[in-house]
């Protein structure tokens, strides 16, 4: 139980000095290292394919964003807060505060599965039946993309709408500066 | 955009195979041992990646032609939306595992269409990502030639 504790400590102090730090490649670095924290700890709650997908977004985000933001000037950050912008926020922060003190009294403690809080949920008869309903070794496999397909479908989706924003949005970017520079 | 150097450009030819291996192995036993489409599909988009890096993105457009990789993307898609309507059709629900008793259970062909939906999820995965990153890197080179 340690180790979570000992991560845990890891991923906060590395959130601190994201936020603090005015060097934006050492803020990436350290969100970089909030995510390896995070997968050592799925890694260690026996949740090995979060864990891979975890790592691996991670070193392809870290790679895309230093590669976007060191080829930028802004590379530092300036300027002071707004004071109205600082008081939404701290009210924002305060009252999911509030809610997260009343959702964490109804949690079991860290690192024990909530199945032996609820016997009858539908995660158990997805770990008695997976294997003989879908004949999937691989339980998460058989969640994913049998029981809960549809999410599956959705996140597709998801991406497909993202490559495509990103493609028009970028494009239409370009061709401006390269209309720009012609004139 | 040249690339690296020759000793970074050697060893990433070399890595990109055994990247490109791993990101397929985890593809296809997605439904056996940890990963599955998602992943895998992050993993060989990031294979095209390093050679990006290692190469530029010229050797890459020559190697993976954008046109080809959003076919990829749109043929992984409508793999997956075709496994859902088959379902339909053969089991009476969207998304209903057809196939469930073919092969047996632990086996590399098993679990019905779980197999082939990691295949066509991979595949979208994959193309999709690498799309973002190469018109990522159009819009770079735009930018810095202007200045």
């Amino acid at each position: 139980m340690d180790i979570f504790y000992i991560l845990l400590l890891f991923i906060l102090i590395a959130a601190i000095i994201a936020v603090e730090t005015k060097n934006l490649l050492s803020a990436i670095i350290c969100i970089g290292a909030i995510g390896f924290g995070a997968s050592l700890m799925f890694l260690f709650l026996r949740a090995p394919d979060i864990a891979i997908t975890q790592i691996v977004v991670e070193v392809l985000g870290l790679i895309v964003l230093i590669r976007a933001t060191i080829s930028r000037d802004l590379t530092f950050i300036s300027g002071d807060k707004e004071f109205f912008g600082t008081v939404v926020s701290v009210v924002i922060i305060f009252v999911i505060f509030l809610a997260g003190l009343r959702v964490f009294e109804t949690l079991p403690d860290f690192g024990i599965s909530i199945f032996r809080q609820a016997q009858n949920a539908a995660s158990q008869t997805y770990v008695r039946e997976g294997l003989r309903q879908t004949g999937a070794a691989n339980l998460v496999s058989s969640v994913i993309l049998d029981y809960r397909a549809y999410d599956t479908l959705g996140e597709a989706t998801v991406l497909f709408t993202s490559i495509i924003g990103a493609t028009v949005i970028l494009r239409e970017r370009a061709r401006k500066q390269l209309e720009d520079s012609d004139e | 955009m040249k690339g690296m150097t020759v000793i970074v450009k050697t060893i990433s030819s070399w890595v990109k195979v055994l990247i490109f291996l791993f990101g397929i192995y985890i593809v296809i036993f997605g439904h056996l041992t940890p990963g599955g489409g998602f992943a895998g599909g992050v993993i060989l988009a990031s294979s095209y990646v390093l050679l990006m890096l290692a190469f530029g993105r010229e050797f890459v457009q020559k190697n993976l032609p954008l046109g080809i990789s959003s076919k990829l993307d749109c043929l992984g898609a409508f793999a997956f939306a075709m496994i859902a309507i088959l379902g339909f059709f053969y089991g009476g629900i969207f998304f209903c595992n057809f196939l469930v008793e073919r092969g047996q259970a632990f086996g590399l062909i098993s679990a019905g269409t779980i197999p082939l939906s990691n295949i066509a999820i991979g595949l979208k995965v994959g193309a999709s990502l690498f799309l973002v990153i190469f018109s990522l890197s159009i819009f770079r080179r735009n930018t810095s030639a202007n200045k």
